[in-house]
């Protein structure tokens, strides 16, 4: 008989631990499906976790990680701070969207003209577009208490569809043949986040994701706001008695994620993707709530796991290629990755006790 | 390994190195395919990928290939593309319009590498593109409903407002006009290339409005199995021949037929005369095939379907031809005129008669 036994605070050495377990778990677990499926398990893993990183073309790939976990880290960032809070911001999606569509808005108003002013601008629209999706669950929660995670999650759908319009309507490229998608940004050198180090992968987008990284990570750990985010989200009365206002906090804290999740979506439309599509988003803004929780919702952790999930991605697409690996098998895999996290999570909280129970 | 599959083994290497060695040739060229869906969709994805397979048994041995599937468009596809490049394809086929720039921008990085385009408009020394005349499809199935329907409802589920789709209502309205003038056509937009909860939604509303027709540019079989369902509405297959619902509701099809362009293209990698060159076939060159009319249609409008086939196929005849107006009323072709190829590839406005608003 397996008891579960509460632990009175939770386990410093498990939350460091479950990460790690939960990868090893799900390469097992991952091993015996590809199987199953007739593939060697071993060179699929290798092939999903080394090649990227130290196969033969490795170079390509190491720059490759930082163009897909750039995003994701961003993103990332910002939630774990609401999350820490017990504010679930959802809809990074959304935000990410309507950043994109803000910073490209901004690019293709101005184009043709060239100017160092345009893409610093993009940069502060991307950010406020972010921001004020980000703000509608979090004013909406303030004046009527309504659920902050159903109304972000909805908007994503609203900023879909804002996505498809511009598209197919305003932001349509006039000499695109009646084709839907803007002008690409690649070939508007102003409004361009290229990559900074040929071949590095390294763009602006990536820059700001470790910049948030240590932003956060100072914020909550060497901060009074931060030290008030952990209280509210751990001891939501006593935070109440010590003075945090909840209205104040709902607003910062979904403010601060839209804002990054806005920019990520706007350096990514004026860096690798170019330009604004129908199908410009790629769930980024789900996926980081992943690597979000699989960072341990801490800033240092956060990059690790922003890098880990990229792998995963790189390496499947990877695995598909050279192993014949079908790409829903790659999406379970990466759906066990969570799955073991948050069962893992229990040794946190709880102590295992073997033996009889007592009542 | 037991000992007598070990000798059985053992032979049967010791046979093809024999029989293989004298005629070994250089190693197989590889060739590389990006699909925007899974090869499980039954339509886009799935015909390019039995092209694919058809192109590899064709050239025996000469070409190996290889895929990567469900490619988001945009940077996952430029990762993938590059992938294929690194690997050492010398032909990859990028088999949707959104990997457009993804496309150019790979192919600019490796001149060396062949690249195709399906559907797309932009061109490079190393980079090809190919489409097919689906409007010719359309023509077909306007035909055929315009006679068959008793509602004059023709419904129509568009995937996205994009030239390729525009001329495919503007096409199947015209004929279906042609041999009846009752005839209304009510389009509803899916937003989506296979989605089959949305392309269901859209066939329970066009049925509901009292289309007995639904014609779809999506993917999925869901509009079939609301036809069938119904009981007394009719589809065609879209993409592939979804001869699953034969002999009706599905009562013919378009079956996107890429395996000869396909095997043309990489025959020519292999005898070193590949071309960047822009493709545009029909029904003449077997890229567009039109599946099996089914006994649920009447023998003399299944004779005059396979007449206006035998007329398209030949190039005696053009599904865009004059006299015909813009929706506003506005003319654009004369009497006798057809369109020239640029102008179809752009095509952004439906034709006078069509009361479906253009989505902005």
């Amino acid at each position: 008989m397996i008891t579960l036994v509460k632990r009175p605070m939770p386990s410093r050495f498990w939350s460091f631990t479950t990460p790690v377990l939960a990868v090893i778990a799900t390469m097992i677990a991952g091993g015996v499906l590809f199987a199953i499926l007739g593939k060697d398990p071993v060179a699929a893993i290798k092939v999903i976790f080394y090649d990227p990183l130290f196969g033969p073309n490795a170079a390509y790939f190491r720059g490759q990680l930082l163009v897909k976990a750039g995003p994701l880290i961003l993103i990332a960032a910002g939630l774990a701070v609401g999350f820490r809070a017990g504010i679930w911001n959802i809809g990074a999606e959304g935000q990410y969207i309507i950043g994109a569509l803000a910073g490209a808005s901004v690019a293709l108003a101005a184009f043709p003209a060239e100017s160092h002013w345009l893409f610093p601008a993009m940069v502060v629209a991307g950010a406020l577009g972010g921001w004020i999706w980000g703000m509608i669950p979090a004013v909406l929660r303030v004046l009527f208490g309504t659920s902050e995670i159903l109304v972000s999650l909805m908007l994503v759908y609203v900023a879909q569809s804002f996505l498809a319009w511009a598209a197919f309507g305003p932001l349509k490229n006039p000499e695109g043949y009646g084709f839907p998608g803007s002008r690409n940004l690649q070939q508007y050198p102003s409004a361009h986040n290229p990559e900074l180090i040929a071949g590095t992968g390294m763009h602006w987008g990536v820059v700001a994701a470790f910049v948030a990284v240590i932003a956060t990570y100072v914020l909550m750990s060497r901060h009074i706001a931060g030290f008030r985010i952990r209280v509210a989200g751990e001891a939501p009365r006593a935070a109440r008695f010590a003075g945090v206002l909840p209205a104040k906090l709902v607003m910062f804290c979904l403010g601060l994620s839209g804002a990054l999740a806005g920019l990520a979506g706007m350096f990514e439309v004026a860096g690798p993707s170019g330009q604004i599509t129908d199908s410009f988003n790629a769930g980024y803004g789900f996926t980081a709530i992943i690597v979000a929780f699989l960072g341990r919702l801490n800033a240092i952790g956060i990059l690790l796991a922003g890098l880990l999930m990229a792998l995963t991605y790189i390496g499947g697409d990877m695995a598909q290629l050279m192993l014949g690996l079908p790409t829903a098998a790659i999406q379970v895999f990466q759906g066990m990755l969570l799955f073991f996290l948050l069962g893992f999570d229990l040794l946190t909280q709880y102590r295992l006790r073997v033996g009889k129970g007592s009542k | 390994m037991d000992r007598r599959s070990f000798l059985k083994t053992t032979a049967a290497t010791a046979t093809l190195a024999a029989v293989g060695l004298p005629v070994a040739a250089a190693d197989p060229i590889k060739i590389g395919f990006i699909y925007v869906g899974p090869v499980g969709d039954m339509g886009w994805s799935y015909q390019h990928d039995v092209a694919r397979r058809e192109m590899e048994t064709a050239l025996g041995g000469k070409v190996v290939t290889s895929f990567i599937e469900n490619v988001p468009e945009g940077p996952d596809a430029e990762r993938a593309l590059t992938q294929l490049a690194l690997e050492g394809n010398q032909l990859i086929f990028a088999t949707s319009f959104g990997f457009m720039d993804a496309t150019v921008n790979v192919a600019a990085k490796f001149p060396n590498v062949k690249f195709e385009h399906a559907t797309g408009y932009k061109r490079a020394e190393n980079l090809a593109t190919y489409d097919a005349r689906f409007y010719e499809g359309r023509a077909v199935q306007g035909t055929i409903a315009g006679r068959m329907t008793k509602t004059n409802k023709i419904g129509y589920i568009g995937s996205f407002p994009i030239p390729e789709v525009i001329q495919g209502i503007n096409a199947a309205y015209i004929h279906a006009k042609k041999v009846n003038p009752d005839v209304e056509i009510k389009v509803v937009w899916a937003y989506s290339w296979f989605d089959p909860a949305k392309e269901a939604d859209a066939a329970a509303a066009l049925i509901a409005e009292g289309c007995d027709f639904i014609l779809q540019h999506t993917d999925s079989t869901a509009p079939q199995a609301k036809a069938q369902e119904a009981g007394t509405v009719f589809t065609f297959g879209q993409a592939s021949d979804m001869e699953a619902f034969k002999p009706s509701p599905r009562i013919s099809s378009t079956i996107d037929n890429w395996a000869p362009y396909y095997i043309k293209r990489a025959q020519a990698l292999v005898d070193g005369n590949w071309k960047s060159e822009g493709t545009w076939g029909g029904i003449g060159t077997g890229m567009v095939g039109i599946g099996e009319i089914t006994s649920a249609v009447p023998a003399e409008v299944k004779a005059e379907a396979e007449a206006l086939i035998a007329k398209i196929s030949d190039g005696s005849y053009h599904p865009f031809t004059g006299p015909l107006k813009k929706q506003d009323g506005s003319d654009w072709l004369a009497e006798g005129k057809t369109p020239e190829d640029a102008e179809l590839a752009g095509l952004n406005f439906f034709v006078e008669g069509i009361s479906a608003e253009m989505p902005k």
